[in-house]
């Protein structure tokens, strides 16, 4: 199908947009990113938003840089580029590793990390990313600006801690200096994952320091496991628990089921995801010492 | 809720073209009912198949799920400019020389994907294409032909372009 008919203004400043998304409140504004979540919605009729701010003129929305031990994304940063900038490998190759699974090239030359993260698809790849880094997001409003941390960022599927009239404009993620791994089923390559996990591991000698695990396709969002992390906080990386720590990374999780997965599936493919993060993980920290 | 058009200036295939668009215009539309470029063909209409695809700024893009508003300023490159000269490109000729389509709905696509993957890795394992065009959907399954004629076009465009240096 078409989308519906709708209003359009692509302005070249922030105050300009958020400006705009509080003066037409009424029309049910939606901001446009790179479009790939949202005009597949419009093109089902799904999202009838009656007003589009485009962001694709504001300046100063896209670019990567390092600002002490801060990885700083512009939110209308393309997931192209997440996936070829060398700060990114560095600083947090965990992005680059999720986003290669993310749709095929040439929805990533458009869609964007902002995009992504704003539209809260519960089974999407980046709320997973930003919640094991401890990501902060900065959003502008009409009251100025505001960082929401990851973990309050995400109130459910497809809705977030943005109010109507704001715009996310940055992310901001912790220098990661331990080993990462981003794994995910999915019954196509490049479909939405059934299950996904984000898995961190920073060893200190043989004993891991710290743990940080993310999993999406077990709750309305993406969750923190952090059982799971208290399991292999203190661990021996050379023998790490990771049939215990899979089971606390479900333990109380009680999943809907749905066409894709029955929620007997979806606990049992998070256990292995889970280990399989966890073991990816400690092996690239050990040998990356 | 009627929607005001609006201008965009672009360039499509080298041309630069002005027109009138409603803000809800697809990109797609805009190419084949706009513009009569209709190489780019419409399938799924949500992002997933891939015949729709273009190049926006050299970039592969789904021209099914942008509005044509989004393309504003930008250079677009279909098909129809792959044989701008007259000739084929080396890649539709190898299509055509090794079956690389047979319907030849989900072709348009392909091929400006293949320019794509040509353009960032010019040597391309048949892993790497394989892989590369996962992007877009042939229900023909003529996947092995498509391998094949993307190499074999790599191939010729290496040589042609040795020769000329």
């Amino acid at each position: 199908m078409k989308p519906p008919p709708f209003s359009y203004a692509a302005p070249t400043t922030l105050a300009e947009a958020v400006g705009l998304l509080v003066e037409h409140a009424e029309s049910e504004p939606r901001v446009l990113a790179g479009g790939q979540s949202l005009i597949p919605l419009m093109n089902f009729r799904l999202a009838k938003p009656g007003y589009l701010v485009d962001l694709r003129n504001v300046a100063g929305l896209s670019g990567i840089r390092l600002e002490a031990d801060v990885l700083v994304i512009g939110a209308m940063t393309r997931m192209a580029d997440l996936e070829r900038a060398p700060e990114v490998a560095v600083a947090a190759p965990l992005v680059a590793e999720a986003v290669g699974l993310i749709a095929h090239t040439p929805v990533r030359n458009s869609g964007t990390i902002g995009g992504s993260l704003a539209h809260a698809d519960p089974a999407a790849e980046l709320p997973a990313v930003a919640l094991a880094l401890d990501a902060e997001l900065v959003a502008a409003g009409p009251g100025g600006t505001r960082r929401i941390p990851a973990a309050e960022f995400l109130t459910g599927p497809f809705s977030t801690a943005l109010a109507a009239d704001e715009i996310l404009t940055e992310i901001r993620l912790p220098v990661w200096h331990g080993g990462h791994a981003f794994v995910e089923f999915s019954r196509i390559h490049a479909n939405f994952a059934v299950v996904a996990v984000a898995a961190l591991v920073e060893l200190d000698g043989r004993r891991v320091r710290r743990a940080a695990l993310a999993v999406t396709g077990v709750a309305p969002t993406a969750i923190r496991a952090t059982s799971a992390e208290q399991v292999l906080t203190g661990a021996a990386g050379d023998a790490p628990p990771v049939a215990e720590a899979a089971e606390a990374a479900v333990a109380g999780l009680s999943p809907a089921g749905d066409l894709h997965a029955s929620a007997a599936t979806r606990l049992a493919l998070a256990r292995t995801y889970v280990r399989r993060g966890i073991e990816l993980a400690i092996s690239r920290a050990l040998n990356e010492r | 809720m009627a929607s005001t058009t609006r201008t965009i200036s672009l360039t499509v295939n080298g041309r630069p073209q002005t027109a009138e668009v409603e803000p809800r215009k697809l990109l797609v539309d805009f190419l084949r009912e706009d513009l009569g470029l209709v190489g780019a063909h419409i399938g799924c209409e949500h992002g997933v198949c891939g015949t729709c695809t273009v190049l926006l700024n050299g970039a592969s893009i789904r021209s099914c799920i942008t509005f044509a508003v989004q393309a504003d300023g930008a250079e677009v490159s279909t098909v129809e400019g792959l044989a701008g000269s007259g000739e084929l490109h080396p890649l539709q000729d190898e299509f055509s020389a090794k079956q690389g389509l047979q319907c030849g709905y989900c072709t348009p696509g392909m091929l400006m994907r293949a320019c794509e993957i040509l353009a960032q890795n010019p040597d391309p394992a048949p892993a790497e294409v394989r892989s590369a065009i996962a992007s877009n959907l042939c229900r023909c399954t003529g996947y092995q032909f498509i391998t094949e004629a993307v190499l074999d076009a790599a191939a010729r465009m290496r040589r042609a372009k040795e020769t000329a240096s």
